[in-house]
């Protein structure tokens, strides 16, 4: 929570008129975040530097005076806590706070001043940088800064762990003190990447205002809208499209796709038993080819085919996730009942959000229904349906349980038809980014090959009186087969397979 | 006088016109709630008892109200006119669909006392002709009553009758709740009479023969009552012989019997009605008919006269054939008969042609133990607190007997094979019942059911009562256990949570000894053991002393004898470092001989269930450590020394920083003190070296818990472990006992505390010595957490210590906290104590799941 500029200008004590902050005097603003001291350690004709030092109350952070309602994140609900010592966004807030009409540039006893360009350092020593040094690299030598940045070690007694996610920054560069402070207002919290306080919309006009005649041409300028923006990306797609209309940008692709989040295979949020699993680690499976749709929605296409098929009219989504395929099932207008379960309750809340099933008109309401339940338990309520859908959900279960799985879905509940798919970990050396012997997933509990996955569904078949037949999905490579592979279950049986 | 005897289940309609005393009649004989009146439904949903327009809302009220008290088991009275056929017929309907016998009182009083009556009433006046046309319809129905299925009529001929009338209440044929045994409840004997004689003698009853030297009766040892499960008949050698026998017993008072669908059937045969002579009925005609005439009438009149299911032993015991799910106990209706006889099917059939059962008994979830037969099966076993003792006796299998209560399976082997069976039959024993037994002969694996888990629940505790479970906190949990906990069928207990000691008020401290002695000195306990906290991660080890073991008592899969887990039920270690801890605690504990007395009785346990910590922290935490603890470090190490440094630069300036030069020094040095506290949980391990497991409590053992054994106890057991461990694997717990009453002793046990933490030991626990205690408020603490001042820099954060923060701090509500822990603590038990009693999976679930969803309630995570 310190920060220095020191000005080497040849009128250096200068940088007290800029600042409004007498050199001689040591001053204190009490601010929500805690108080914030402004003193000079240097104030000579040749070298003058300005120390703002932001006291953090880390109880009172806690206990909420300046704690963020309605956020549990670890690192910003403990007392254990970077805050004190991080120059995060309470360093920024303190700046623009402190040296408000500094930034605005504006200096009524000098008015000429804020219009120079001085010779500045800025220099902070604990710097969070979300995308380590190279980031800070990116976001500030486009602005005219030399940088020069410092890994700071996790422990300097287990020097295994290398280096924490702070760094020791120091600008070197001459531009108007009012552009390098509304540098730092905008860019510590974007290193930083987490916000203390909570992000609503005005939150664009700061930021608008702070980046204006710098923000609009910074090559990086999508990354800092989506990060200052606290990922908030239909804010930050608003803050794009405004600083597209400000005539300075080129067109933008305007799909409110930042530093490729939105690339990624919506998979994620149809993963089903994993949901409220950090849906931005999933691997870009399809990044290779962009004219031919993704992954996802081929999945989805090779699903409803296959309940088409199966003249399902009553579909139980086994694993729903955040409802992706839930939407499509609604569109067919032949599926008469769709039920959606998924073991987390935050999934539930995001496939009802997705569906508008508040808005939903009642007839169109009446065809669906979320429920919370689990597949290593029984539940009456998924039984009775014509076809059941494991869409990448199997191997987000601990190989020990699909027993439990495979009794509670095909021994109980019975759907007459069963359609699994689940990614072919053969496929994997197809993707360039995925390091050898790694998951698709940071949930995958395993991933099989096609011989695995057919040993499995075979033998689930047989044990409860199924036919199983298999179909890859995704463009089939000769050498390591689909992408993803799937099994279509149909019930032999009459309707209870367990005799006495 | 009249007196009127209705089953104390049972829906009663008052049948009567207008003015007919209905409502008095109602109100003399049954209770206040006991009466559902029609008037009063059309007045709740209109406004007016009057209001014909209200008629069909007002009964649909009527029904719904009916049916949940018959839902709840309570007789109930329904008051309205019920002149007409089709009302009469829906509330036959709606008792018979509660499985609760209909039964109709008809006030038939003259017409003339209806019209003054009615002409009496201030608030209505109904034209005669209304009460004229009620009273022709009631005449029409009366012959046609007893067609419209009410079990019992009974017709009050004029008012003077109506007001003699006494009701009594009588108890159903099949509620024998008095009756409290001990029993000795045998399966399916189907004519096998040698087999059944050998039982009776083996379960140690005196056989008595008639002069021709056939067994008549059984006098069972003291106090005890054989109850047969029915199917006594058919297929066997000598059905007349087994009848007689029974009947005998069953006569002599000795033995209570409910009928088989073999009976059902039998009787039937017996009066002639036409039946398909198979499944070895005409054997049993045929020996039959060898009999006198007044033999099988006999022998008519036993089957006929048997209750399709008894209700035992208050309610604990529910016996029936084919067994019977919960909803049906201590119900009459044709479905429950049906149900008790012949089971539920499916419809379907399978490849030898046999109707496909319905397994209710996985569904089951009462509390009453069922015992059934029917469905021969191998090997007689548990399945949610139900068994089936049909052991294929006729099929040369065994005949079973179960000794209630004590649950212990009693059997004689089939002399030979009586009958072939359809489908071949795996005898226990033989090769195939081998198999059969091996994969867990017919049983599926307990199946749990998210109706056991989710919503909101009261799970019942016998150490602390009815703990309240919230839907919210049960629906995160079912995240967690789904997603990562082990196998329910592994995870028997979960640890609870500990409740630190009251706030210290002394300089730069937020705990002390003092307080954690203060409290349960003053819950009347005066030995308390301080045990030091190691600095790891709860976990809990189930190790088994071999394979079988693993497989047979917790279906463990080969190449696994047990596991490693942490508070919320998840795996520590991968499994092949899993079974290497096993492997070294296996060896400590044969050395020691820990197996051979943890048992019943200090017998042999085939597994061991211990509390445990294992260290280093890291193991589980590093991530955490790294992420947070060391990141905090970094940043402090990286802004501080700067900071003091502008400042002292400033300071050599002139200018007046002082103060806050100071604090800033201040907090340089609380940084680095909180670096040295984390860095103290965190070592690198390699395999297993490093790794170390402080085993501190023998939670169970094969029919045991050991909650009541003091803690020095238990230490002693660990300290036997960990003398005879070679690989380094175990840790001792260092512990001191402390007099409470002894100034001394409490003075000692605060400088061990001093010296702990002193050293950098992050605590200690303590406990009553005693173990589980109740004070005057009941349950105590079961141990209290007295946390060092520099580990808690990283609970509180590297500052706390200053005096700003730490008045702050005191602030602290420890009541949640304190309460939660002991609920938890009550549902662990629980948990251990069910799985003990060999209780359904569900059951134990149920208190393992509790424990989880209680960790999800918002309590301070730092205390």
């Amino acid at each position: 929570m310190l920060l220095t500029v020191t000005s080497t200008a040849p009128e250096a004590a200068d940088l007290g008129f800029l600042l409004h902050k007498h050199p001689g005097r040591v001053q204190s603003f009490d601010l929500p975040v805690g108080t914030a001291h402004v003193f000079y350690p240097e104030a000579t004709a040749e070298r003058c530097t300005v120390a703002l030092m932001l006291e953090v109350d880390p109880v009172a952070l806690v206990r909420g005076r300046a704690g963020s309602a309605g956020r549990s994140g670890f690192s910003l609900a403990q007392y254990v806590n970077d805050r004190p010592y991080a120059a995060s966004s309470m360093l920024a807030a303190a700046l623009g706070k402190v040296f408000r009409t500094a930034i605005s540039g504006t200096c009524t006893a000098r008015p000429e001043l804020p219009a120079q360009e001085l010779p500045l350092v800025v220099e902070i020593p604990a710097l969070p940088s979300r995308g380590g040094p190279d980031l800070v690299e990116r976001l500030f030598r486009p602005l005219g800064w030399d940088v020069d940045v410092r890994g700071v070690p996790l422990d300097p007694t287990v020097p295994a762990w290398g280096d924490s996610r702070y760094v020791e920054l120091r600008l070197t560069g001459t531009l108007r003190l009012a552009d390098a402070l509304s540098h730092l207002y905008v860019l510590l919290p974007v290193l930083d990447g987490d916000k203390h306080y909570w992000v609503g919309p005005d939150e664009i006009d700061k930021l608008l205002r702070a980046g204006e005649g710098w923000l609009a041409a910074h090559p990086e300028r999508e990354l800092i809208a989506h990060r200052y923006l606290a990922n908030q990306r239909d804010l930050a797609a608003a803050a794009v499209e405004r600083l597209a209309a400000s005539d300075v940008l080129t067109a933008l692709d305007g799909a409110g796709t930042f530093n490729g989040v939105g690339a990624f295979d919506g998979a994620a949020a149809g993963g089903g038993a994993v949901a409220g699993a950090p849906i931005t680690q999933e691997i870009p499976e399809v990044a290779a080819a962009p004219p031919t749709p993704s992954l996802a929605r081929l999945r989805a296409d090779a699903v409803l085919a296959e309940l088409r098929d199966a003249g399902a009219r009553t579909v139980v989504d086994l694993g729903c996730g955040e409802g992706a395929l839930l939407a499509r099932l609604l569109e067919d207008r032949t599926i008469e009942r769709v039920l959606g379960v998924d073991v987390s309750h935050r999934a539930l809340e995001a496939a009802s959000a997705r569906l508008h099933l508040d808005t939903m008109p009642e007839h169109q309401r009446s065809r669906i229904e979320l429920a919370q339940s689990s597949l290593t338990y029984t539940d009456a309520r998924v039984a009775g349906f014509d076809a059941a859908v494991l869409m990448e959900v199997v191997e987000h279960v601990d190989l020990p349980r699909l027993a439990a799985l495979e009794r509670a879905v095909l021994a109980v509940a019975r759907p007459r038809v069963l359609v699994v798919t689940t990614p072919n970990s053969e496929h994997n050396v197809r993707y360039p980014h995925l390091e050898h012997g790694h998951l698709r997933h940071h949930d995958h509990r395993f991933e099989w090959t096609r011989a695995e996955f057919e040993e499995w569904a075979t033998g689930a078949a047989t044990r409860n009186g199924y036919q199983v037949r298999f179909a890859p999905v995704g463009a089939v490579d000769a050498e390591v087969g689909p992408p993803t592979q799937m099994a279509v279950l149909t019930r032999t049986a009459p309707e209870d397979g367990m005799s006495a | 006088m009249t007196e009127i005897s209705v089953p104390d289940l049972s829906l009663i309609v008052l049948v009567g016109a207008s003015g007919s005393g209905k409502s008095t009649f109602a109100a003399t004989h049954f209770g206040a709630f006991e009466t559902v009146s029609s008037d009063f439904c059309r007045g709740l949903v209109s406004n007016d008892e009057n209001s014909q327009e209200a008629t069909a809302d007002a009964f649909d009220l009527l029904a719904y109200i009916v049916g949940k008290r018959l839902d709840a088991g309570l007789l109930t009275v329904v008051d309205a006119t019920n002149v007409q056929p089709h009302a009469r017929k829906s509330l036959a309907e709606l008792a018979r669909a509660h499985d609760v016998l209909p039964v109709a009182v008809v006030l038939d009083v003259g017409e003339d006392v209806c019209l003054t009556r009615n002409a009496a009433r201030a608030d209505r006046s109904l034209p005669a002709h209304v009460v004229r046309r009620q009273r022709e319809q009631l005449r029409r129905s009366l012959r046609g009553l007893g067609r419209e299925g009410f079990r019992d009529v009974h017709v009050l001929h004029s008012a003077e009758e109506v007001e003699a009338t006494t009701i009594v209440r009588h108890p159903l044929r099949s509620d024998r709740r008095t009756e409290l045994g001990p029993f000795d409840v045998i399966g399916d004997v189907h004519g096998c009479r040698s087999e059944l004689e050998s039982l009776l003698v083996t379960l140690g009853y005196t056989l008595v023969h008639d002069d021709a030297g056939r067994p008549v009766d059984a006098v069972p040892p003291e106090g005890r009552r054989a109850v047969f499960l029915g199917d006594l008949v058919d297929r066997g050698p000598d059905s007349p012989g087994v009848l007689r026998l029974v009947m005998g017993i069953v006569a002599a008072g000795h033995a209570l019997a409910v009928p088989g669908n073999h009976e059902n059937k039998l009787v039937r045969a017996l009066d002639g009605r036409k039946v398909q002579v198979s499944h070895g009925l005409a054997e049993t005609l045929a020996q039959l008919a060898e009999e006198p005439e007044e033999f099988r009438r006999d022998v008519r009149a036993f089957c006929d006269g048997l209750v399709a299911h008894l209700v035992l032993d208050e309610g604990r015991l529910v016996v029936a054939h084919a067994g019977l799910k919960e909803a049906y106990h201590g119900r009459a209706s044709g479905r429950v008969r049906s149900f008790a006889l012949y089971g539920e099917t499916t419809g379907e059939t399978d490849e030898f042609g046999l109707p496909v059962r319905y397994p209710w008994a996985e569904d089951y979830r009462g509390r009453a133990t069922v015992l059934y037969g029917h469905t021969p099966t191998p090997v007689a076993h548990w399945v949610n607190n139900t068994m089936c003792l049909d052991t294929g006796v006729v099929f040369g299998g065994h005949l079973s007997a179960l000794r209630y209560p004590e649950r212990e399976v009693v059997q004689v082997p089939a002399e030979r094979v009586w009958y072939e069976p359809v489908k071949p039959f795996p005898v226990a024993g033989s090769e195939a019942g081998v198999a059969v037994a091996e994969s867990g002969g017919n049983r599926t694996p307990d199946l749990l059911d998210v109706t056991d888990v989710l919503g909101k629940r009261v799970v019942e505790t016998r150490t602390h009562g009815r703990v309240g479970i919230a839907a919210e906190n049960a629906a995160g949990a079912l995240e967690v256990m789904s997603r990562f906990a082990l196998d329910p069928r592994w995870l028997l207990y979960l640890p609870p949570t500990m409740s630190p000691c009251a706030t210290s008020s002394r300089d730069g401290l937020l705990e002390h000894p003092a307080e954690a002695f203060a409290q349960l000195r003053a819950d009347g306990v005066d030995q308390a053991v301080c045990e030091e906290k190691h600095m790891g991660s709860r976990a809990v080890v189930l190790v088994c002393r071999d394979q079988e073991t693993a497989s047979s008592r917790f279906s463990i899969p080969e190449g696994m004898t047990g596991v490693v887990h942490t508070r919320t039920g998840r795996s520590f270690l991968d499994d092949a470092r899993t079974e290497e801890l096993l492997r070294w605690l296996r060896s400590a504990a044969d050395a020691a001989g820990t197996w051979k007395t943890a048992g019943v009785d200090g017998g042999e346990s085939g597994w061991l269930l211990f509390d445990c910590e294992l260290m280093p922290w890291s193991l589980k935490a590093e991530p955490l450590l790294r992420e947070q603890y060391a990141s905090v470090g970094a940043a402090a190490r990286s802004a501080l020394p700067a900071a003091v440094r502008t400042l002292e630069t400033a300071e050599r300036a002139g200018l007046p920083v002082g103060d806050l030069l100071a604090r800033t020094r201040s907090r340089a040095t609380n940084a680095e003190g909180f670096a040295d506290a984390y860095r103290r949980y965190a070592w690198a391990v390699d395999g297993l070296d490093g790794v170390r497991l402080a085993p501190f409590q023998l939670l169970a053992a094969e029919g045991s818990t050991f909650h009541d054994r003091d803690h020095l106890w238990h230490l002693g057991v660990v300290d036997e472990l960990v003398a005879a461990d070679t690989s380094g694997l175990l840790q001792a717990t260092r512990r001191l006992v402390v007099d409470l009453d002894d100034e001394g002793s409490v003075a000692a046990g605060t400088a061990w505390w001093e010296e702990l933490t002193g050293a950098g030991g992050e605590g200690m626990v303590v406990k009553p010595v005693a173990n589980l205690v109740r004070g005057r408020r009941g349950l105590v603490q079961p141990g209290i957490k007295v946390r060092g001042r520099e580990y808690l820099r990283i609970i509180y954060g590297p500052d706390y210590t200053e005096p700003e923060h730490l008045a702050r701090l005191r602030e602290r509500g420890l009541g949640r906290k304190r309460s939660l822990a002991l609920r938890e603590y009550a549902l662990g038990i629980e948990a251990l104590e069910r799985f003990r009693d060999d209780e359904p999976l569900w059951r134990v679930h149920e208190a393992v799941f509790a424990v989880l969803a209680l960790e999800s309630e918002p309590v301070d995570p730092r205390l």
